[in-house]
């Protein structure tokens, strides 16, 4: 079987007209770098360690932040699809503070927290925090009304039921879900290092930018872009097994 | 028969909302969390109202906001569609070029900023720019994907009448895309506020993001406050008003 080799074409050519351009006419450009001075910078990077630091700054923020954000949606989300009385009450609160942006929330934690980890994972889970309640209300209140009945019937305690009927019902949701907040928490986890925490790729990427270095700000660039492709295809292959070993409702 | 307005539930929640308020207040009179983080909801109220009012820069730092996002939102929209009709009416292009855009999709919009600042410098511009190169992802792509799975009945029905590319495209591949370009749109409105704030805290543009972030810096803690509380309401409106827009807009298809 031959390889497939066309999707490659397109970004093969923008590289090569980058590489031409700024070897000719954009050559000893401020803004850009050809790709080939950006595959040194990269190698740079590498082998002087600050690529894996930032790397494992961001990403370990982006998981802590989403396990925190992740686990409270899908507590509350839990809660508010079970109980219609719970969700009746908490819906003005939920309506008003989900549509704040995430971003705005960076200052704050600036105040509070200072520049670090912290400031970046209580962003993150704030993000997080309001697809996972929503879509877990949503998988709750999708729970097929017989098994509902099951547990009525076998009189089961709040936490037999949510263990032994409603969760199991739920999980192939739950991982769509994920797949949705393991995407937001790398985009948020970024833009807080660009727009304030002085740690992590998006402050190396602003960075490289500030002290007009075109080539290594490239490679950031196309790195912070690789990274978050293989992590969104890693979290659709999670998403896709889960629902593979669960049945294949919700496998869309 | 319609349905009669819930109001024991309308105000249990507006009753647990006003418990929230309350004990926000009772965290920042009774010092539990100190007041340098925390101002009393008097106090954000105070700076709203300051704010907002004659002489204050809140409003017109609104309306910078909601006008770099409603520009950029605008922008990304019609970048989105006519690029996705492009793009998706072309089953060559849908080879050669569809996979890229898909390969770039999750690079974060604000990871473009830096290259955005050195090409075109700090300027409201530059973030006009990255918002609608930002936002128009979702769009995009919900374009190319609507018109990628027109039903087949409908294309034979395009062949019979003998319909060109370009009529195929608008009569039959966007009204039939359009729900998934409207919810496309309603994402791209999130994304063109959070990367228009983002972009005034970068480039020290006038707006909200910029204010918020130098009342946090001066630990003007109910300034910082307040504009978060619009940053809040901008949202909210902006997701309400779209809701009601795509109800109506698709209402033909429910007949």
């Amino acid at each position: 079987m031959a390889i497939n080799f066309r999707p490659f074409v397109f970004p093969a050519v923008l590289l090569g007209a980058l590489e031409w351009w700024a070897r000719t006419t954009g050559k000893g450009s401020d803004a850009l770098a050809p790709p080939s001075a950006a595959v040194r910078a990269f190698g740079g990077a590498l082998a002087d360690g600050s690529l894996l630091a930032a790397t494992g700054f961001t990403l370990g923020s982006a998981a802590l932040g989403l396990l925190i954000g992740a686990l409270g949606g899908l507590g509350l989300g839990t809660l508010l699809g079970l109980s219609r009385r719970a969700a009746r009450l908490a819906s003005l609160s939920v309506e008003v503070a989900r549509p704040v942006p995430s971003v705005a929330l960076i200052p704050l934690a600036m105040l509070v927290f200072g520049f670090g980890l912290r400031m970046e994972i209580s962003v993150v889970a704030f993000a997080c925090l309001w697809p996972m309640l929503v879509l877990t209300q949503a998988a709750v209140l999708q729970v097929e009304p017989r098994l509902l009945e099951v547990a009525h019937a076998l009189q089961l305690s709040p936490l037999a039921r949510f263990t032994k009927i409603v969760g199991p019902a739920i999980v192939p949701r739950l991982f769509v879900a994920l797949r949705l907040c393991v995407a937001i928490a790398l985009v948020v986890a970024v833009t807080v290092e660009i727009a304030a925490n002085p740690h992590g790729m998006g402050y190396a990427l602003i960075i490289a930018q500030q002290s007009l270095d075109p080539a290594l700000m490239l490679a950031w660039l196309a790195w912070i872009g690789g990274v978050g492709f293989a992590i969104n295809a890693a979290a659709l292959a999670l998403q896709r097994y889960v629902a593979r070993r669960m049945g294949a409702e919700g496998a869309a | 028969m319609t349905r009669r307005f819930d109001w024991p539930g309308a105000a249990g929640s507006v009753a647990v909302l006003a418990g929230v308020v309350a004990l926000w207040w009772a965290a920042s009179h009774g010092g539990w969390v100190s007041r340098v983080f925390l101002p009393s909801p008097e106090a954000t109220l105070d700076s709203l109202v300051e704010g907002l009012g004659a002489g204050g820069e809140l409003l017109a730092f609104t309306g910078a906001t909601v006008g770099r996002m409603a520009l950029g939102w605008g922008l990304a929209s019609a970048l989105g569609v006519a690029l996705g009709a492009l793009i998706g009416s072309s089953a060559a292009a849908r080879v050669w070029i569809a996979p890229t855009l898909e390969g770039i999709r999750p690079l974060p919009a604000s990871a473009v900023m830096p290259l955005a600042m050195s090409i075109f410098g700090l300027s409201g511009s530059m973030v006009l720019a990255v918002v609608a190169f930002g936002a128009m992802w979702p769009v995009l792509l919900a374009t190319v994907h609507g018109l990628a799975h027109v039903h087949p009945q409908l294309r034979e029905v395009a062949q019979g009448l003998q319909l060109g590319r370009r009529e195929v495209v608008f009569k039959i591949g966007l009204p039939n895309a359009l729900p998934d370009i409207l919810a496309g749109m309603r994402l791209s409105m999130t994304v063109s506020l959070i990367v228009s704030v983002v972009g005034e805290m970068v480039a020290s543009q006038p707006g909200l993001g910029q204010a918020i972030l130098l009342a946090s810096r001066a630990f003007r803690a109910s300034e910082l406050f307040a504009g978060i509380v619009l940053l809040g309401a901008i949202g909210f409106v902006s997701n309400a008003l779209l809701a009601v827009a795509e109800k109506k807009l698709l209402r033909w298809q429910h007949p």
